[in-house]
């Protein structure tokens, strides 16, 4: 029997690490969409964090420099797509689509010299006796700094949206920005914030790509994890948790599709390997498909604006 | 003070001027781009739009290659502009490139090695009904379940890859070389081969095909009815709705005929240019598709002369790549470059600048 070679304890491990990335680059675009915009750049910034951080990481011997790098090449493509929405009021399916063009292009070029190397590596993090607890501490407490991050990131985007006072602004302007324009709150301020913590927050996932889950530099390495954690929102209906369950539910379907590839399971490879983005189909349709309104879009999401006076 | 003020109607002046500006703010960008590589920018972008077209040295090789690489651009573009005047937003265009090709190519490896006159319009027919059919799944799902359908085009451009490859190292690997990847070569099967109709001029079928697209979406955007429905539908979805359009209907036809023609693109490279399914068959054509579309304003014949130039980007790309090492991404960049100019641009088509006395706001 082919799956009892397989360990659900390192199956389990190895799901949080594939979650992760998307992850990162879902939680960013939520808050970006719950601004009322709609940036389908996320694949660009992703492969744009991807590329400066390793980078920056290779040259500096520092992953956590690497990182932070990522984070701010995200960022800087980001907010060519806020300049480009908010000043210039472009169509935003358009500016987004082009943020991805021109993102794996420059990635391209930029990354040319890095290919083949190995990046520094990034420390697991010492958790002493939890780790030492059998199958929880190896499937739980044997992984990287980030990971924990990340969950902790989820906490906080949704403590932010629910609790806090910036948070209600950041929703009444994507839930409907005339509104929020007539209480004297900065539609654009807000949503040019939001852009750049999404644009982060997705270079940081394609970081965690490039520096820890593969680990190596390869032109269009993210083959549509951006895209994927776009799908991750919706199917979240823009509430961080269930993004969060939505990417370890897609991290096992990728782990589970590796770990049947190794076991020599009679399917060729590339069969398997379009599961991924089988299952992310579904989903969707499965979410789209529910009756009403419950998909919980936000009001002004993916609609100009512009104070007429 | 600076304010931007709506205009009325959008500005047709700004319109048209927009994509030569837009070209001409790219090869700027791009000569600086070229210099921070350590290229002289002139002798580049020279290289890029102009020896092939009309150098002596290179021109011979390269002519023919204008249309072979601008054709799948504008035979795509068209489709997709349908599309986009709808607020339809196929951007899963490479794989049904993929898939046209895939189908168009099983039918000629079924038939081979038999001759026929019918094989290759079997072929053309395969290719369209391919792209369409993998159109069809964005369209079905939008219609059915109200999935988004740019996420859904989109993700199904990586299931047609992995299908590519699949087919490359599996049902069509030439069983002749079995120790290599990739099908049998199309150009050497007579009776599927998309030959060069004239000598020397890259003048094939899928050419052919590209004209009678422009011609087809000229025709029926500005003359008949649906196309006045497919814009109404994008300019005034409400309107459209009170008169009697269905969104439904748009969004199949929409998908459908941009899924067909992506399809026959992909159909004509594979039996032509192509010449093989391999694993590598897939060269980005379907997503330059859009930078396409939109720089000829969605318009068909604007479509034909941003095809035009971006295929011979495709060229000049090559071509510097020979002579001046210049990595073959640059060109990439290039073309993404033009999409942002363009957008950018396009605010003055919209706005008017207006400066304001005092900040009352």
């Amino acid at each position: 029997m082919i799956l009892g070679s397989i360990n659900p304890a390192v199956l389990l491990a190895a799901l949080m690490v594939a979650a992760t990335p998307i992850l990162l680059a879902a939680i960013g675009e939520l808050v970006v969409e719950k601004s009322g915009v709609l940036n389908l750049g996320v694949e660009g910034m992703m492969i744009m964090g991807a590329c400066v951080g390793f980078i920056v990481a290779v040259n500096t011997g520092s992953p956590f420099i690497g990182f932070v790098g990522a984070a701010l090449g995200g960022m800087a493509l980001s907010l060519l797509f806020a300049l480009l929405t908010q000043a210039l009021m472009t169509n935003q399916v358009a500016s987004g689509l082009a943020l991805t063009l021109f993102g794996l292009g420059l990635t391209a070029l930029l990354g040319q010299r890095y290919v083949g190397i190995t990046p520094p590596r990034t420390p697991k993090l010492d958790l002493g006796l939890l780790s030492d607890i059998p199958f929880l501490g190896r499937a739980l407490f044997t992984h990287d700094i980030v990971v924990y991050l990340t969950i902790a990131l989820v906490g906080a985007v949704w403590w932010f949206l629910k609790y806090s006072r910036a948070g209600m602004i950041l929703r009444a302007v994507g839930e409907n920005h005339d509104a929020a324009h007539a209480l004297g709150y900065h539609v654009k301020r807000v949503r040019v914030l939001a852009i750049m913590f999404g644009g982060a927050c997705a270079g940081l996932g394609g970081a965690y790509l490039s520096l820890i889950r593969v680990p190596q530099w390869t032109e269009g390495m993210t083959v549509g994890a951006g895209w994927i954690a776009l799908a991750l929102v919706v199917f979240a209906s823009w509430r961080p948790w269930r993004a969060m369950a939505g990417a370890y539910l897609f991290g096992g379907v990728v782990v589970l599709q590796l770990n049947l590839q190794a076991a020599g399971v009679r399917i060729p490879v590339e069969y398997l390997s379009m599961s991924p983005y089988l299952i992310t189909i579904l989903v969707l349709v499965i979410i789209s498909s529910g009756k009403g309104r419950s998909l919980n879009a936000p009001g002004s999401l993916n609609k100009p604006f512009h104070a007429s006076s | 003070m600076i304010r931007l003020e709506k205009r009325k109607e959008p500005s047709k002046l700004w319109r048209i001027a927009n994509p030569f500006l837009a070209v001409a703010l790219t090869m700027l960008a791009g000569g600086i781009m070229f210099a921070m590589l350590g290229k002289d920018p002139f002798v580049a972008i020279r290289l890029i739009f102009f020896d092939p077209i009309f150098s002596e040295t290179f021109a011979s090789y390269s002519r023919p290659q204008l249309l072979i690489k601008s054709a799948p651009l504008i035979l795509i573009a068209v489709g997709l502009a349908i599309g986009f005047k709808a607020n339809v937003w196929n951007i899963g265009a490479e794989g049904q490139y993929i898939m046209g090709a895939l189908f168009g190519a099983g039918v000629a490896l079924a038939f081979f090695p038999a001759p026929g006159w019918y094989i290759f319009p079997l072929m053309v027919l395969a290719g369209a009904f391919g792209g369409f059919l993998w159109a069809m799944i964005p369209a079905i799902l939008k219609t059915r379940f109200n999935t988004n359908e740019i996420l859904v085009s989109l993700l199904l451009v990586y299931v047609a890859e992995r299908i590519l490859a699949a087919m490359a190292l599996g049902l069509m690997r030439n069983p002749d070389q079995p120790g290599f990847p990739g099908s049998r070569d199309l150009r050497r099967y007579e009776a599927a081969y998309n030959s060069e109709l004239i000598a020397n001029t890259g003048m094939h079928w899928g050419v052919v095909a590209a004209i009678i697209a422009v011609i087809f979406a000229y025709v029926m955007m500005t003359r008949h009815m649906l196309g006045f429905h497919i814009q109404l539908a994008g300019q005034a979805p409400r309107a459209a709705r009170f008169g009697g359009v269905s969104p439904a209907r748009l969004v199949i036809i929409c998908l459908g005929i941009s899924g067909a023609l992506a399809g026959l693109a992909g159909m004509f490279e594979v039996s032509g240019p192509g010449g093989q399914v391999r694993i590598e068959f897939a060269s980005g054509y379907g997503f330059t598709a859009i930078i396409v579309a939109f720089l000829g304003r969605l318009h068909p014949i604007g479509i034909v002369l941003a095809g035009l130039l971006l295929g011979l980007t495709y060229i000049g790309g090559e071509l510097s790549q020979m002579m001046l090492q210049l990595p073959g991404a640059a060109i990439q960049v290039f073309q993404g470059m033009l999409l942002f100019f363009l957008l950018a641009l396009d605010f003055q088509t919209n706005y008017r600048i207006r400066l304001t006395q005092g900040a009352h706001a």
